[in-house]
C-alpha cells in the first residue's frame, strides 16, 4: 500500500491498545491485547473463530468494556463508554450482520442510523458526494429488500463514511459475497485508506488479508501470537501461528473414480417453509460412488431446505424426485432413508444435528439407531449405545471427557468432530453435509476433510453443500452452484476456474453477467 | 449489594434443593401472612405441612390424596417435557369419571370380577377423549392446548352437573344430585385391612415406576424428551413431533381419567356435584415440584396431598378458612417458579468488575 499516505514516523499512531483483557465468567477472551494502528493503514485482526477478534473489536467501537488495559487515541488515552462515544471520536464499524430495514429505502436507512437528524435534502446530497468520491454503485431511492448481499453492505459503509471516520472496522465482510463484490470492496477500501482513514479488518480468510493488507496482528485463544506484514510472511506460516499447530494437507482428494449413481435427485421442487423460506425448483443432480460432489453458493440460496429434503425431514411430492440406490425415497421419512443409507448433516449443530443439553451417548442414539442394533424394538441398550460413542470420540479424537459429557460442553470443532463421526460411523452408502467445517478450527477441519475423503474412497457418495469455496476446491470431484433454489449443472473442478464459480454464483443477485448461471 | 451472576453450567444441586427451598419459603410467608391476618400462624403452618407428614394415623388419608395427584402428575410430567402443555387435566378426570360411572350405572344389577376393570378402562377412554379434542386443535389447526384444554375442563364440570341432576339422578336419593352408589363390584378394593389404603395407591407407585422406566429406557420415552428440548433435532432424528402431541396428551388424558374413576369407584364411591376438588390443577404444582421426574412427582403427590390433609386439620385446629389450602399450593407454585431461578445463575456479592477470577 504504498499509495497511502503516512504521518511521520514520530507521530503517535491512530489507535494503540495497550494490554487490553476482558474475562467473561469461564473465559478469558482477551488477554493483554497491545496493537496499534497508524493513519491509513489497513490493519487485519485474524484469528479462528473463538480467538478474541469481536471481543476485541466491540471494545474499541464502546459495545463492551475492557476489565483492564487502556486504549489510546491519536496519542491521548480516552476512554469509549458507548458507540455513541466511538462515532464521536471517529470510528466507524461495520458489523458482519446488517442492520437494515428491509421495506425502506437507502437513503431512510442512512438517515435512521445517523446520531443527529440531518435535513433530508442536505443527506441526499452528503449522501451523493460520498458515493461519488468512492465511486460506489448504489441507488439512493431502491429499497433495501430489492438489493444485493454487496449493494447492503455498502449501505453500511456509506453510512460510517458519512460521519467522516478516522477507523473503520470492517468485521468478517466477505463472509456473506461473491468473489466478485469481494474484489470490489476491496478498491472501496484501498481507497478509504488512502485518503488517510485506517481500516481494522476482521477476519480469518489469510488469501484476503495478503491481498489487502498492511500489517496483520494474529490472536490465538485471546492473546497476541503474532504481528507480521502479511505481504511477506507465507500464507502457511500464519495459518501455523493461528492455529497453533503444524497445518497437515489432505491425501487422496479428486483421486476418486465415480462408479453407479447412489442418489439422484430429479426435478425435485418443493416450496420453502413460510415466511422466508427459499424454494427449490426443478433441482437435479447426481451422486455417484466414490465421488465428492461439492454444492457451492451464498448462504441464503437453498442449501438449508435442499438439506431437509434430503434428509426426509420434509417431504417431496413424489416419490422418484430423490432415488437411492435404485430405490425412491422422496416421500418416506428421515429415519427409513437413514436405514437405507443416506446420512445428513445439516449446517446447525446445536438444537439440528444434536441436542446440546444431551450427552454424547444420547446424542449417538439420536440419529445411530437405525443403522446400528442401539435400540432394539424400542429398548435403548446404554451399554451398546456407549461403546459406540466411545468408539467415534476415539477414531475422531474428540477432546471430551466421555460420552456421558453434555454436547454444550464440547467447543463447536469437537463437537463437530463428534457429529461427523456419528454419521460415518454408520457407514452410509450417501452421505451429505453442510457447512462441515463452519465454525471449526483448522485442525478439526482438516481431520474433518480427510474423513469424508476417505468414506468416499470407500465406495460412498459424499455431497458437501458449503459456502467456503477453497473447501470445495480441495474437496469435491465435481461442483455445482445453488442460486435462488435452483442448481447449475455439475462441472468438474479440474477444469473451473475460481472466477467462473464467482460468475455462477453472482447470477444470485441479478447482475446481468450471472444470467449464465441459470443456463 | 448483593448481585445475581450467571453460572457458567446450570447447577444441579440446586435442580434438586431449589424445590425444598421452595417449601421452606412458602412455609415462612405462610407464617407471616397468617399471623398477620391474627390468627396463630406458626401452629397453622406445622398443622398444614408437618403433623400429615407426622402423625402415622394420618398417611392413609395421605396416600389417598396422593394417588390421584400422582397419577394425574405422572401423565402430565410426560407431556410437559415435550412441550405439550395440557392445563386441562381437571376435565380429563372428570370425564374419566363420568365414562366410568357410565359403565357402573349400566352394569348396576350385574355382578363380576369384570366389572372394575371395564369401568378402568372406560375411565382412561374418557379421559383420553376429552384430551383427544386439544390434540386433535393443536396438531391440525395449530390452535394452543393450553387455552382449548383449560376451556374444555369447564365444559366437562357442566356435563357432570347435567348428569348428576339430570339423567344419572339416583331414583331413590330424595331428589338430591348424585348417582346411585357403587355396588361392592364396582368398588376399588381395600388393599389394608380395615384402613383407607385403597388398589388407587399400589396402582399409583406401579406407574411412576413404570413411567420412568419408558423415559428413560425407550427410544419412545426418548422421543418425548428431544421434542421437547430441540424439536429441529428431533425431525432430524426421525421423530415426529405430531406423532409425540398426540401420544403425550393422551396418556395424560387417559391417567388422568384413571385416576378419576378411581376417585369416584374409592373414595366418593358415586358421582356428586362436589366430585372436582382440583386435583388436576393440583397435579401441575406435583408435576413441577417433582421437576417433571417419576420419582420426585411421588414425594411432590404426598407434599401437597399433605396441604388437603393439612387444610382439614387447620380448619379444626386454628380454625383456617378452607380457601387456605389453595392459598398455599399457590404459595408453593409461585416460589416453586422463583426458585427456578437459583439452577442458573447464583446470588454473590457485588465486587468492583476488578480481575475476579472466575
Amino acid at each position: 500500500m504504498t499509495a497511502s499516505p503516512r504521518d511521520r514516523a514520530d507521530a503517535p499512531p491512530r489507535l494503540a491498545l495497550s494490554q487490553i483483557s476482558k474475562s467473561f465468567p469461564g473465559v478469558k477472551a482477551n488477554e493483554d491485547i497491545s496493537l496499534s494502528v497508524r493513519a491509513g493503514e489497513i490493519h487485519a485482526v485474524l484469528g479462528e473463530n473463538g480467538a478474541g477478534k469481536s471481543t476485541l473489536v466491540k471494545i474499541i467501537y464502546g459495545v463492551q468494556q475492557a476489565d483492564g488495559g487502556s486504549i489510546a487515541w491519536n496519542g491521548e488515552t480516552v476512554s469509549i463508554p458507548s458507540p455513541k462515544a466511538a462515532r464521536r471520536l471517529g470510528i466507524g464499524m461495520v458489523f458482519q450482520h446488517f442492520s437494515l430495514f428491509d421495506a425502506m429505502t437507502v437513503i431512510e436507512n442512512i438517515a435512521l442510523g445517523l446520531d443527529e437528524a440531518v435535513d433530508r435534502d442536505e443527506l441526499k446530497a452528503r449522501v451523493a458526494k460520498v458515493l461519488e468520491s468512492y465511486s460506489l454503485p448504489l441507488d439512493p431511492e431502491r429499497e433495501v429488500h430489492t438489493l444485493s448481499v454487496g449493494e447492503r453492505q455498502r449501505i453500511e459503509i456509506v453510512r460510517c463514511l458519512l460521519q467522516k471516520p478516522k477507523l473503520l472496522i470492517m468485521d468478517e465482510p466477505t463472509s456473506v459475497l461473491t468473489p466478485q463484490e469481494v474484489d470490489r470492496l476491496f478498491e472501496t477500501l484501498r481507497q478509504i485508506a488512502a485518503q488517510g482513514c485506517s481500516i481494522l479488518y476482521i477476519s480469518h480468510k489469510l488469501h484476503e488479508i495478503k491481498a489487502l493488507c498492511d500489517t496483520a496482528t494474529i490472536l490465538r485463544g485471546g492473546r497476541v501470537v503474532g504481528t507480521c506484514d502479511p505481504k511477506v510472511e507465507t500464507t502457511r506460516r500464519m495459518a501455523e501461528l493461528m492455529i497453533g499447530s503444524e497445518l497437515r494437507s489432505i491425501e487422496g482428494a479428486h483421486g476418486g473414480t465415480a462408479g453407479m449413481a447412489r442418489l439422484a435427485v430429479s426435478d425435485l421442487s418443493m416450496p420453502g417453509e413460510p415466511p422466508f423460506g427459499t424454494h427449490l425448483k426443478e433441482i437435479s443432480f447426481e451422486a455417484r460412488a466414490g465421488e465428492i460432489l461439492g454444492i457451492a453458493g451464498v448462504a441464503g440460496n437453498g442449501q438449508a431446505e435442499l438439506l431437509t429434503a434430503l434428509s426426509g425431514e420434509r417431504l417431496a411430492a413424489s416419490p422418484q424426485m430423490i432415488m437411492l440406490d435404485g430405490k425412491p425415497v422422496a416421500t418416506t421419512g428421515a429415519g427409513e432413508r437413514r436405514a437405507a443409507g443416506l446420512a445428513c448433516v445439516p449446517e446447525e449443530r446445536n438444537g439440528h444435528a444434536a441436542v446440546p443439553d444431551f450427552s454424547l451417548a444420547e446424542n449417538a442414539i439420536l440419529t445411530a439407531r437405525y443403522r446400528l442394533p442401539l435400540a432394539p424394538q424400542g429398548f435403548i441398550r446404554l451399554g451398546a449405545v456407549k461403546r459406540f460413542a466411545q468408539a467415534v470420540i476415539g477414531r475422531f479424537d474428540v477432546r471430551t471427557t466421555g460420552p456421558a459429557a453434555p454436547a454444550r460442553a464440547l467447543s463447536g470443532g469437537n463437537l463437530q468432530k463428534f457429529i461427523m463421526g456419528r454419521e460415518i460411523g454408520q457407514e452410509p452408502g450417501v452421505l451429505v453435509v453442510s457447512q462441515p467445517t463452519w465454525g471449526v478450527d483448522a485442525g478439526a477441519a482438516a481431520a474433518i476433510r480427510q474423513a469424508l475423503v476417505d468414506l468416499a474412497a470407500k465406495g460412498s457418495a459424499v455431497v458437501v453443500i458449503s459456502q467456503d469455496l477453497d473447501e470445495l476446491l480441495e474437496l469435491a470431484d465435481r461442483l455445482c452452484v445453488i442460486n435462488e433454489g435452483r442448481l447449475t449443472p455439475p462441472r468438474a473442478v479440474a477444469d473451473l476456474k475460481i472466477e467462473e464459480i464467482g460468475l455462477m454464483m453472482g447470477g444470485i443477485h441479478g447482475q446481468p453477467e450471472g444470467a449464465a448461471a441459470h443456463a | 449489594m448483593l448481585e445475581w451472576r450467571r453460572r457458567r453450567e446450570p447447577s444441579t444441586a440446586m435442580l434438586y434443593l431449589s424445590p425444598l427451598i421452595a417449601i421452606a419459603l412458602t412455609m415462612l410467608m405462610g407464617t407471616i401472612v397468617f399471623t398477620a391476618m391474627g390468627y396463630d400462624g406458626l401452629t397453622a403452618v406445622y398443622d398444614f405441612f408437618l403433623l400429615p407428614l407426622l402423625e402415622p394415623q394420618r398417611w392413609p388419608d395421605l396416600g389417598v390424596k396422593a394417588a390421584p395427584l400422582v397419577m394425574i402428575a405422572l401423565g402430565l410430567a410426560i407431556g410437559f417435557r415435550a412441550n405439550v402443555w395440557n392445563i386441562g387435566a381437571e376435565g380429563q378426570y372428570i370425564m374419566g369419571a363420568i365414562a366410568g360411572t357410565g359403565v357402573a350405572l349400566a352394569t348396576y344389577e350385574m355382578s363380576g370380577w369384570w366389572i372394575l376393570p371395564a369401568m378402568a378402562l372406560a375411565g382412561i377412554l374418557g379421559g383420553m377423549a376429552w384430551a383427544a379434542i386439544p390434540a386433535l386443535l393443536r396438531t391440525r389447526l395449530q390452535v394452543s392446548e393450553i387455552l382449548t384444554s383449560l376451556m374444555l375442563t369447564y365444559v366437562a364440570i357442566q356435563a357432570l352437573y347435567y348428569l348428576v341432576r339430570g339423567p344419572w339422578k339416583d331414583p331413590d336419593g330424595f331428589n338430591f344430585p348424585q348417582t346411585r352408589m357403587f355396588t361392592p363390584d364396582q368398588t376399588l378394593p381395600i388393599v389394608i385391612p380395615e384402613s383407607l389404603v385403597h388398589l388407587g395407591i399400589p396402582a399409583a407407585l406401579l406407574i411412576a415406576l413404570v413411567t420412568w422406566l419408558v423415559l428413560e429406557k425407550t427410544t419412545a420415552g426418548f422421543a418425548v424428551k428431544v421434542v421437547g428440548l430441540a424439536p429441529a433435532a428431533a425431525r432430524h432424528g426421525g421423530f415426529s413431533a405430531e406423532r409425540t402431541t398426540w401420544i403425550t396428551m393422551l396418556i395424560g388424558g387417559g391417567l388422568a381419567g384413571l385416576a378419576g374413576i378411581f376417585e369416584a369407584a374409592g373414595p366418593f364411591g358415586q358421582l356428586t356435584p362436589q366430585f372436582p376438588v382440583g386435583y388436576g390443577f393440583t397435579a401441575i404444582i406435583v408435576a413441577f415440584l417433582g421437576r417433571l421426574h417419576p420419582l420426585g412427582i411421588v414425594f411432590g403427590g404426598i407434599v401437597l396431598a399433605a396441604t388437603y390433609v393439612g387444610g382439614e386439620i387447620a380448619q379444626t385446629t386454628v380454625r383456617l378458612p378452607q380457601a387456605a389450602t389453595g392459598m398455599f399450593q399457590a404459595l408453593l407454585l409461585f416460589f416453586l417458579l422463583a426458585t427456578n431461578v437459583l439452577i442458573t445463575y447464583r446470588i454473590g456479592l457485588k465486587a468492583k468488575p476488578a480481575k475476579v477470577a472466575p
